[in-house]
């Protein structure tokens, strides 16, 4: 522990006189975490020692946000099991947000966005690439980063066109006969998702 | 300050968002073409044993191995 302290007390010095310079050099927005009587008190009790950093002074600063609007769209979508975009630089994201369909261009003000089960598709130039999400949601930063996360999403052509129509009829009778608050909300689950689904296929 | 915004039908029916998600995800998984169908059920198994501890000795375990949920 203690082979450690010179190294420590070293670093900590000279992280003292460059932090006002380096480390809150993009920290507009956040307030200054020195709280100023603690470290009095401090300087009282131990003068040779510096004073302990908080968890927010370890914190990197926030990206900061652009004063003009960047022509792109970072996204980053990913789902339970694999990335599928990382930081993928786009013209346009549109998300089926729980509002409706939600179109993202750079410089969107920052949201989060719950999503619905629905068509996500990504603008790029002229390609546009189309998934199926089952449900997530989008968050919009200030610097036209956009984090989406989705539990299942497939490209479209991965839906088989019977199972939906099967699962369609399926779940509307349910509906009909449900009789519990819980089965009624299932057998409702069961046909929105598949009508979007059904949808998605034909739209 | 009542509450706003009016809850989903799920979340008045007493699930919470991850069931609703899960039931969601699961819905779409079984609407896939085979080989993705496959691939997604056999992604998604799970086996896991789960016992109650009662003074200090586990009781009987519950095992669940994957057969599909939901």
């Amino acid at each position: 522990m203690l082979r450690q302290a010179s190294r420590l007390i070293s670093r900590s010095v000279t992280a003292a006189s460059s932090k006002s310079v380096t480390a809150r050099a993009f920290s507009t927005e956040l307030p200054s975490t020195i709280d100023s009587t603690f470290v009095e008190s401090w300087k009282k009790v131990a003068p040779n020692m510096d004073p302990p950093r908080t968890p927010s002074s370890f914190m990197k600063p926030r990206p900061s946000t652009a004063s003009s609007i960047p022509t792109k769209l970072t996204v980053n979508f990913v789902l339970p099991y694999a990335s599928e975009l990382s930081g993928k630089e786009v013209d346009m994201v549109i998300i089926p947000a729980t509002t409706g369909q939600m179109g993202v261009l750079p410089g969107h003000v920052p949201t989060i966005a719950e999503l619905k089960p629905g068509i996500m598709s990504v603008h790029e130039g002229t390609d546009i690439k189309k998934y199926f999400v089952s449900s997530g949601f989008a968050f919009l930063h200030a610097n036209s980063v956009a984090d989406i996360i989705a539990v299942e999403a497939v490209p479209l052509e991965n839906i088989d066109a019977s199972q939906v129509q099967k699962g369609l009829v399926e779940f509307t009778q349910k509906l009909a006969s449900a009789s519990t608050d819980l089965e009624k909300a299932e057998a409702q689950i069961g046909v929105e998702v598949h009508s979007a689904m059904n949808a998605a296929l034909s739209g | 300050m009542a509450s706003s915004a009016a809850v989903p039908f799920w979340r008045a029916a007493g699930m919470t968002y991850i069931t609703y998600s899960n039931i969601c995800a699961n819905l779409v998984r079984k609407c896939l073409r085979e080989p993705f169908k496959a691939e997604s059920m056999n992604r998604e198994k799970v086996h896991f044993s789960l016992s109650k501890w009662a003074d200090g000795k586990p009781e009987k375990p519950v095992l669940r191995s994957d057969a599909p949920e939901v």
